[in-house]
């Protein structure tokens, strides 16, 4: 036949026979490799990611919780509005990708087609706003601020909008009872941002796309409370976004309501007593400066003296809480953050520092017990006190002889605190400290509270300032360059004061003292620190950590958790002392006392009121109005700044703001039906089985309720009026 | 040369029974290789499974009824295999007569798709519309064509032994041949058939023992070739989109890197068991597009696992395995390219379809042989399978 082999195939057809063979085999080996390495190797991660691929979230936004008052009435709750929205998901089924739903929708709502679609549409890089910033499966609202007609109108045609819902829907609102706006105790929302969503991904409490966020106030300190869980509703979806079935869902829980121990009706007179304080006292002439006082701003402090709840706490300027709602517009944001506006988002009580001036003197009072002295040995009240060249003035130069510590709170007496605080200065070495300086002075303050936070329920709490050796010395190192700087020889007074800061600024001198024994200087302290301290000293030297927030109550009422009043510690001083300083800070509002003026046909017997003013002088600006007062139950602290002395601007706003409470007249005479709290509030709302809660009405505060007779704005006098202080009792 | 007739056994024992005749042990369907004719039908039977699964909730595809691509696959199926049993009657000695006639129909059938007759699914013009919901894909037919058609010239002179190896003229002139409709596959522009034929062409000229410099020479060309049609442009935009999907498929995740991607996802997510039938979330969801064809794979990685993928790999693996003994074991040349040929279609078609679900692989518009949906291209595998069985039916019962 031929010369080819049986088989057919030469050496080289066999030998390539072989090589398709490996090469098919190789191709096939490398499939079955790369099928283990995606199957079997990283198998875990494909199969999350083709979980996330085909579930969608549709999630139902909890309804936030309510903050009530003490009573019950709401001071932010939710109104239903009616919202628009658009399912992104019906409509992009739609061959138009539903353009002609969306126009007639626009018919309806009176809005621009195009407004509607931008409305509507994704956010990202390149998308202007408005946009939508959530989950595309999340029903997009169009408007919530639609009328019922408008409603009605989409809802009867349901089959010209298909994918359009008009539906009710909850919004935050700030209804301010009785014109309480308690706007920076309150806070506000915001929605959650990207970052916020990334950071607590992981958390117990996650955030959707959909949160508002409590940004400040009570609003923020609560927020994991109030805000509950939005339901989710988790659907498999195919790759068109069409909904194939219902997987593993979470029902919604609604937010706890918050009960607060704020009484709407005592707020809405502190919040109105403290801005008419501010608006009288710009009407009188600063003596020193020769101006009107600025009363730039100012707060007040209601609080229960033996459990450390806030009843009511104001700060001015203030601001109406509802701008927030719905997304706070660019325009109203640059107005409450700049400084034309004073900036009304801070909370003065618990952020506005200023130096004491006198009603530090308590804290002095005590260190000079701590220090060995005792309380009722009779101290020296010249009218001033000199040290070296130097010479420090009594108030209006004033002196009243040898006096107990008592009294010279009751005088408000310089004098005796400068030479106590100067002694003890010298006690502890002067210039070159001794090792175990005992800094009596310092470290009252700081037991007392003062430059540490009170831990009040509310943010960003402030700490103010004790300026001791240490404060003195990391303060010198961080400014003394610049002060080196400044700093010259005999030059002004600023550059005098400078260059002796550059040389010895670290030091604590002797004035630096003096001037601290009457909360002057460098000492800075808050309202809400003030009121602690007053407090305590009323329930017998308790420091209570203040507290807006009483109860979380269960969205079905059957789940209540109080919040217990906290103490954060003690009065750093005993029994006895306290009652002497109660007793002296008793005799300020008495006959005599700086105060006293103020309190004229107050029942004393009844409701022994106890009062220390302030007047601190700050460098540049008028001076800083401190007024600290307590009854039994009660302490309200007040302070203007640049309002000028303690009793004179604050007085009347303190004192009107008890006579609401107590029910009192201008003449002292009670009337229970009248007083809004005559003991605090000690029981919860009523809840109803249905878990909802009552709440009372509240009528707007009327100022002129006080007066013996109404009618007669003009004789506001008590029984034995007086018209003007004493000028040698102002403090 | 022995005997030039085809089902030729029966003639030599005509007194035997009809139940004898089949059984016997030089009976055709003893000589069957059972095997790969076991192993195609099961591929097949998985296929209709995952084309099922892949198309019931299809309801823009299926026009309501979830078995009607069950059933066509089934039916694609059947008559795949009267096509194989045809062709083994015919034997493929007898197609060679008929080979000349059969490429003249091939050419002019892809000439027609050029023509208004033709029709463009995917990017590719590559079909004729019958009517009645079917349509032909010509280039599955022209690849049959193009390894009969080379492997006639090539084995002519080799089998007549006139020669050890084919000549260089024998050679050039089956390259044009084969040239020819490759050329205008590409101007389709089916760019996935015309590299599936390549890789044809070049396991026929290894298999036909055609002189080194050929082989080598058909390699270069195949990658100056590749480099002109990218630089010149010839590529439309679909086709160098999905190379750089394929170089970068986070590039683009929602446009051509999708497939890739939903691809990858559904393989990986199926683990060693899979999802189970009906059951894959990719699949269900339709994620993954051209999934009854071109994508089939990732239904049998989402749903049936490693397991079940790894069966289809397996059963190809002894497909491959059993046509490389047949193109080993039989006496003429003939068989011999014709059944390389086959090998590589099959090999590398499949290891394109699959490699491109897998991401190692860029995509292209290929079914996977036996499972994809697609009568051409199943009827074009079962006559591919049945040359092969025609191969080891004729050669020697002993040699």
């Amino acid at each position: 036949m031929s010369n080819i082999p049986e088989t057919g195939r030469t050496p080289r057809v066999q030998i390539r026979l072989v090589v398709i063979q490996v090469l098919v085999f190789s191709l096939l080996f490398t499939l079955g490799g790369r099928l283990w390495y995606l199957q079997i190797r990283n198998g875990k991660e494909y199969a999350d990611e083709a979980k996330s691929n085909n579930i969608q979230q549709v999630v139902q936004p909890a309804v936030r919780g309510s903050i009530l008052d003490a009573r019950g009435v709401p001071l932010a709750d939710n109104e239903t509005r009616l919202v628009v929205s658009a399912s992104r998901t019906e409509l992009m089924k739609m061959k138009d990708d539903g353009k002609a739903v969306l126009t007639r929708l626009a018919g309806v709502l009176g809005m621009k087609p195009q407004d509607v679609m931008n409305k509507i549409r994704l956010c990202d890089s390149r998308t202007p706003k408005p946009c939508w910033n959530g989950s595309p499966y999340q029903p997009i609202p169009v408007t919530d601020k639609a009328t019922t007609q408008q409603a009605l109108t989409i809802r009867e045609a349901s089959e010209d909008f298909p994918g359009i819902t008009a539906e009710l829907a909850a919004v935050r609102r700030y209804p301010a009872p009785g014109k309480a706006r308690t706007s920076q105790v309150l806070g506000y929302l915001s929605p959650v941002t990207d970052d916020e969503i990334e950071k607590a991904k992981d958390s117990e409490s996650p955030f959707l796309r959909s949160d508002q966020v409590g940004r400040s106030g009570i609003e923020r300190t609560y927020d994991k409370e109030l805000r509950g869980q939005a339901g989710v509703t988790r659907y498999e979806v195919d790759n068109l976004g069409r909904v194939m079935g219902q997987t593993k869902s979470d029902p919604g829980v609604a937010g706890s309501t918050l009960v607060t121990s704020i009484d709407a009706r005592v707020q809405a007179v502190a919040e109105y007593e403290l801005a008419q304080a501010m608006k009288t006292v710009r009407g009188e002439t600063d003596k020193i400066t020769g101006r009107p006082y600025e009363a730039d701003s100012g707060a007040v402090v209601v609080m229960e003296s033996k459990t450390g709840r806030v009843i009511a706490m104001a700060s001015q300027p203030d601001y109406d809480p509802n701008v927030w709602v719905g997304g706070i517009s660019a325009k109203d944001y640059a107005a409450l953050t700049s400084k034309d506006s004073n900036y009304p988002l801070l909370n003065r009580a618990i952020q506005g520092q200023a130096p004491a001036g006198s009603v530090f003197k308590v804290v002095s009072a005590s260190a000079a017990v701590r220090a060995g002295h005792d309380f009722n040995d009779k101290y020296l009240c010249s009218s001033s006190y000199s040290m070296g060249n130097r010479s420090f003035a009594n108030f209006e130069s004033q002196g009243h002889g040898p006096i107990t510590l008592g009294d010279a709170l009751k005088y408000s007496c310089n004098t005796v605190f400068y030479r106590l605080g100067h002694q003890e200065w010298i006690r502890d070495g002067g210039l070159k400290p001794k090792k175990d300086a005992k800094d009596w002075f310092y470290r009252t303050a700081r037991d007392f509270g003062f430059g540490g936070e009170t831990g009040i329920d509310l943010p960003n709490e402030v700490k103010g300032r004790i300026p001791d050796r240490q404060w003195k010395q990391s303060f010198w190192e961080a400014n003394k360059d610049a002060w080196c700087k400044q700093g010259r020889k005999g030059g002004t007074y600023v550059e005098q004061i400078a260059y002796e800061s550059c040389l010895e600024g670290n030091q604590l001198k002797a004035y630096d003292s003096i001037n601290f024994a009457i909360g002057q200087g460098d000492v800075l302290i808050t309202p809400i620190q003030l009121a602690t301290v007053y407090a305590a000293i009323s329930n017998g030297g308790t420091l209570y950590d203040p507290t807006v927030g009483k109860a979380v109550i269960s969205p079905d009422g059957k789940k209540v958790r109080e919040i217990k009043p906290q103490a954060h510690g003690r009065l750093p001083v005993d029994a006895k002392t306290i009652k002497d300083l109660d007793k002296g800070l008793r005799s300020v509002v008495e006959p005599g006392g700086t105060a006293a003026w103020r309190f004229g046909g107050w029942p004393q017997d009844k409701i022994p009121m106890h009062a220390k003013t302030g007047t601190a002088q700050v460098y540049g600006k008028q001076t800083t109005s401190w007024f600290a007062t307590y009854t039994r139950d009660y302490t309200i602290v007040m302070t203007i700044s640049q309002g000028g002395t303690g009793s004179g601007a604050s007085g009347p706003a303190v004192r009107n703001i008890y006579d609401a409470l107590y029910g009192l007249d201008d003449a002292g005479n009670q009337d229970l039906k009248r007083a809004l709290l005559p003991q605090p509030q000690k029981t919860l709302p009523k809840i109803n089985p249905d878990g909802t809660i009552e709440a009372p009405a509240v009528k707007p505060y009327d100022p002129k309720s006080q007066l013996v007779d109404p009618n007669a704005e003009e004789d506001r006098g008590g029984q034995e009026p007086l018209h003007g202080p004493p000028p040698f009792l102002r403090d | 040369m022995t005997t030039r007739t085809s089902f030729s056994v029966s003639r030599y024992a005509p007194e035997r029974g009809a139940l004898a005749r089949i059984t016997a042990r030089d009976s055709v369907l003893r000589r069957l290789d059972w095997p790969i004719l076991l192993s195609s039908l099961a591929l097949s039977l998985i296929g209709a499974l995952l084309v099922w699964s892949a198309t019931r909730g299809r309801t823009e595809l299926n026009q309501g009824d979830p078995y009607y691509f069950l059933f066509r696959h089934v039916l694609n199926t059947g008559i795949g295999l009267a096509l194989m049993i045809g062709t083994v009657w015919l034997g493929h000695r007898t197609l060679r007569g008929a080979v000349p006639i059969l490429y003249g129909i091939s050419i002019l059938l892809i000439l027609a798709v050029l023509t208004p007759l033709g029709a463009t699914i995917n990017g590719a013009h590559a079909w004729i519309v019958i009517g009645g919901g079917f349509s032909l894909q010509p280039s599955e037919f022209v690849k049959i064509t193009i390894i009969l058609v080379m492997a006639m010239l090539l084995a002519a002179k080799v089998d007549a032994g006139d020669q050890l190896h084919p000549d260089h003229g024998t050679v050039a002139k089956a390259l044009a041949l084969a040239a020819l409709p490759m050329g205008i596959v590409m101007l389709m522009p089916d760019l996935g058939s015309v590299m599936v034929m390549a890789v044809i062409v070049l396991g026929v000229l290894l298999a036909s023992g055609a002189s080194n410099r050929w082989v080598l020479g058909l390699i270069g060309a195949g990658v100056l070739g590749a480099v002109l049609v990218t630089t010149l442009g010839m590529l439309d935009e679909y086709q160098i989109n999905r190379f750089a999907a394929f170089a970068n498929p986070e590039l683009d995740p929602a446009g051509v890197g999708y497939n890739t991607n939903q691809a990858r996802i559904a393989i990986g997510s199926g683990g060693l068991y899979g999802a189970g039938l009906f059951k894959g979330h990719q699949t269900t969801g339709q994620f993954v597009p051209e999934q009854q064809t071109d994508f089939i794979f990732t239904v049998a990685g989402e749903e049936l696992g490693f397991i079940g993928a790894g069966l289809i790999l397996a059963l190809l693996g002894v497909i491959l395995w059993r046509a490389c003994r047949i193109a080993r074991e039989t006496t003429e040349l003939y068989g011999t390219v014709v059944a390389a040929g086959i090998i590589a279609w099959f090999a590398f078609q499949s290891f394109e379809n699959i490699g491109m679900t897998l991401g190692i692989m860029p995509v292209a518009g290929l079914p996977l042989p036996f499972v994809s949906y697609g009568g051409s291209s199943m009827f074009a595998v079962w006559v591919a399978i049945g040359l092969l069985q025609s191969i080891r039916v004729q050669r020697p019962m002993s040699a």
